[in-house]
């Protein structure tokens, strides 16, 4: 049974099935999007698609901790921009190579997510929410102030990462495979952690920090682990929304930004994993869509997540599994 | 050595807006336990209220007084549809509903009043400067703003501290659940306190914007820093809210007025030009971490905490 | 004699002008099962978190097992084999049973810094943890969500957790507290086996499980040790039927 099913009394059989068949469904629809591509306008289809996965690989890091292990990071942008401002600072500079701007974002999201993790940990609810925030906002003050690496206005990046010097990336449809094999591997990577000896550590710590402890777990080792690796994960995202925007900006690690990824989890429903995907594609897609219908859209998307909070626990997974009769826990 | 108390005087400015609304929220997410994120919202409403009824009444104090009113009357029927509904709820799904709300009023004041920024005269008798010192001159309107910010710190000192009222509130941020069994009508509680600070921070939104523009978004900036300041002071506290507000306001105005003089003493001038705003908008939240290591609950954490 | 399994030092701990626990010293005896008794607020709760390490004592030692541990947070006392049950029912409610005590054998058995490999497949884990389930009589309910079970169910899986950990102590804070009569003489059937496996705390209020279990009886009166002795001197001794135990005795 899959441990990212939502927790039932006896692992019912149905949710044990969407395990399986939603992650299935998911990633059958995003590999066979650019065969859509070739009827429709390709590049749009393609570019809007690799966002949302990118979004995606984020929300998946995020609902990591905070499904999983009950830390509301409000600060988790500053991830995805550290990521990003590796490519652009090295693009910067002459450096294009993905070998060394990849490994970079990845250090710097996870450094960044040891040095202030080791910190914030040490807090608990509402505490550790605006920790994660006033960190993120450094960040974000420090990249606005970078002037010659653009600073508020941000940075534009001449050309996308290459491998081996091979311009890869020039070509939308490598792009967006690469972004897809990105978030494959982060999901299958989290959906691991949570199955595993370190992600049952993580689920009691959120159930039950005392009883823990008083097990013999050094708890804030394992949280701090799961920081450091949800961190990474999003400086992965950062790194190919520079390449797909060609462009960086502080605007990346805003806490609105922070605010927006948590809504994208609980959107589609936290602690699921699959959940985090639909509910980043869900967000994308209304405020796509919303916002070419009207300037205004924003008034109609904000009741909406209202009505989603006060009406529809779970999210859009719980919602699904209400109407089709699952027993939910 | 005048410029130094002007930014004080500044500094003391911004320390009592931010009290006025780090109050509200802090006895909102003292006492219900509810994190409000369209809390700045308010503070943008009283804004613009205030600029719309001005333009029907003409006067500032009628503005003030109708502006008031009707961010009370909002934020009662916000607290009957929506909020009512978030109290014991998860504070992600508070995080969520809330910033739904300001998603909806920012785009909704752009909807009523245009994206341009308003603004909002100050009163004759007020508008001009007064000399402190020699050589000194400061606008009477800041002063009014202070003035008028620690006057609803003592009067809220004695509401709290002093009358029946303020002990169901100071009780119900202790322990909500208790002072529902001793039989005290919590529902009204609720609705008093969150009407209370919503009001108090339309007040500040009122009395800012003659000096600043009024925008949509306005409230976002200022909502942050109201967090930290709650944090900081320790959540429920009104004490707390104010020590850590006048704190705040004169950490931020001061680093960000002699952040670059003072690097300069230890960097050149180029590199301190580059540093010194990153750091000085830093300021508050190196400050906030550094209290929050030493006192994880803040300052002055209300009893039970 | 025999080195004592636990031993207390002149502890104290006030709690602002309060002072809860007074120049208390105890030991308990290798593979004694030794009952704490005393009025409400005599302390005795705050003594278990002592021991345990979720508070920290003001004053005074606590050496656990040849070591002393006063110093030593929590996790690192319940890693040296330091295991307890609390007085409000401490498991992880949205774990079936079979997984909570499964947690408390993954604490001993090796790394659980792994991210890869399903824990909830391992029989590593899963056998002593239906064995522990088993000695409570949980072993039917192995796979039922924890905050599904019944109060009496849910503290005998407070027991099978401490069991799986394997200790070197075992601290019982009041285990039978809130359960019917016929829950309680279950736990006192299964106690009484457990006796001799490992030394045991036992704080409880419940009288007739204390004569039944106890080697040894401390009374515990405004956070000092009153008497200490076995249940015949307890029950003799004039100052603590003047203090406490009254006519609960007939």
């Amino acid at each position: 049974m899959g441990e990212a099913a939502p927790i039932g009394s006896r692992a019912a059989p149905a949710s044990a099935r969407a395990g399986i068949a939603v992650p299935g469904l998911i990633f059958g629809i995003l590999a066979g999007l650019p065969l859509a591509a070739l009827v429709a306008p390709e590049n749009y289809l393609l570019d809007l698609g690799t966002r949302i996965m990118i979004f995606a690989i984020a929300a998946v890091a995020l609902d990591l901790v905070v499904g999983y292990g009950a830390l509301v990071s409000f600060g988790h942008a500053a991830f995805i921009g550290l990521g990003a401002y590796a490519v652009g600072i090295l693009a910067a500079h002459g450096i294009g190579e993905m070998l060394v701007s990849l490994p970079t974002a990845l250090a710097a999201a996870i450094l960044f997510a040891l040095a202030t993790g080791a910190v914030s940990l040490r807090t608990r609810g509402v505490y550790f929410i605006m920790i994660t925030l006033a960190f993120s906002q450094m960040v974000f003050f420090t990249a606005s102030s970078l002037a010659p690496y653009g600073g508020d206005d941000g940075l534009t990046i001449a050309a996308r990462n290459t491998l081996l010097g091979i311009p890869l990336f020039k070509y939308p449809r490598v792009l967006y495979y690469v972004a897809l094999a990105a978030l494959a591997g982060t999901f299958f990577l989290c959906r691991a952690i949570v199955a595993s000896r370190f992600g049952r550590v993580l689920r009691g710590a959120k159930e039950n920090a005392t009883r823990m402890a008083t097990l013999g777990f050094k708890v804030y080792r394992f949280q701090l682990m799961a920081y450091a690796i949800s961190g990474g994960l999003c400086g992965l995202a950062g790194f190919l929304l520079a390449n797909a925007n060609d462009f960086v900006s502080p605007a990346y690690m805003s806490w609105q930004r922070s605010g927006e990824l948590i809504i994208m989890v609980l959107l589609g429903g936290i602690g699921t994993l699959y959940g985090a995907i639909i509910g980043a594609a869900s967000y994308l897609l209304i405020e796509e869509f919303l916002s070419r219908t009207t300037e205004y859209w924003q008034v109609m998307f904000g009741p909406f997540l209202v009505l989603v909070v006060l009406f529809g626990r779970g999210g859009l997974v719980g919602l699904f599994a209400r109407l089709t009769g699952n027993r939910h826990g | 050595m005048s410029l130094v108390f002007v930014q004080i005087l500044n500094g003391l400015q911004l320390g009592v807006l931010l009290f006025l609304i780090a109050a509200g929220l802090t006895l909102v997410f003292g006492v219900m336990d509810l994190i409000n994120l369209a809390h700045g919202v308010q503070y943008m409403l009283g804004a613009y209220l205030a600029v719309a009824f001005y333009g029907l009444a003409g006067s500032f104090l009628l503005a003030l007084v109708l502006a008031l009113a009707a961010t009370l009357g909002f934020a009662l029927a916000l607290e009957v549809l929506v909020f009512r509904r978030l109290y014991g709820r998860d504070h992600l799904d508070q995080l969520m509903a809330t910033f739904g709300i300001i998603l909806f009023l920012d785009q909704g004041v752009k909807l009523v009043w245009g994206a341009a920024p308003l603004s909002l005269p100050i009163p004759d008798a007020l508008s001009g400067s007064v000399t402190l010192m020699s050589g000194l001159l400061y606008p009477v309107w800041r002063l009014v703003i202070i003035a008028s910010g620690l006057a609803v710190a003592a009067g809220l000192y004695v509401l709290v501290g002093h009358t029946r009222v303020g002990m169901l509130v100071r009780a119900g941020a202790a322990n909500a659940a208790l002072v529902s069994a001793l039989g005290v009508n919590i529902r009204r509680l609720f609705m008093l306190v969150f009407g209370c600070g919503a009001m108090l921070a339309g007040f500040a939104g009122v009395m800012i914007a003659p000096i600043l523009s009024v925008e949509p978004g306005m409230g976002d900036t200022i909502l942050i820093l109201a967090f930290v300041v709650i944090v900081i002071g320790g959540i429920g506290s009104i004490r707390g809210a104010f020590v850590a507000a006048l704190m705040i306001g004169l950490v931020d105005t001061l680093g960000r007025s002699f952040a670059v003089d003072i690097l300069r003493l230890f960097m050149g001038p180029s590199p301190a030009r580059t540093v010194g705003p990153a750091l000085a908008s830093m300021l508050i939240y190196v400050l906030m971490a550094v209290v929050l290591y030493l006192r994880p609950a803040g300052l002055f954490p209300a009893a039970g905490r | 004699m025999a080195e004592p399994v636990l031993r207390l030092e002149h502890v104290r701990k006030s709690f602002g002008g309060l002072v809860v626990i007074d120049d208390l010293s105890l030991d308990v005896a290798a593979g004694e099962l030794h009952a704490i008794i005393g009025p409400n607020g005599a302390g005795k709760t705050t003594l278990i978190n002592q021991i345990s390490g979720l508070i920290k004592p003001d004053a005074g030692r606590i050496v656990f097992a040849g070591r002393d541990v006063t110093a030593l947070p929590a996790h690192a006392r319940a890693a040296a084999g330091l295991a307890r049950s609390f007085q409000v029912t401490s498991i992880l409610p949205g774990f079936s049973a079979l997984e909570n005590v499964a947690l408390a054998v993954q604490a001993r058995s090796g790394s659980s810094l792994r991210i890869f490999g399903r824990a909830a497949d391992e029989a590593e884990l899963n056998e002593p943890a239906l064995a522990a389930l088993g000695e409570v009589g949980l072993a039917p309910r192995a796979h039922v969500t924890a905050a599904h079970l019944s109060h009496g169910e849910k503290r005998a899986l407070e027991l099978a957790i401490a069991l799986a950990m394997a200790p070197k102590l075992l601290l019982l804070d009041e285990p039978m507290a809130g359960t019917g009569r016929e829950e309680t003489g279950r736990l006192v059937g299964l106690l009484r086996q457990l006796k001799g496996r490992f030394p045991m705390v036992l704080v409880e209020h419940d009288m007739t499980a204390v004569f039944a279990l106890a080697d040894r009886i401390s009374v515990l009166i405004y956070g000092r040790v009153l008497a200490s002795g076995t249940p015949q001197q307890v029950r003799a001794d004039p100052k603590v039927a003047a203090a406490y135990l009254g006519d609960e005795m007939e």
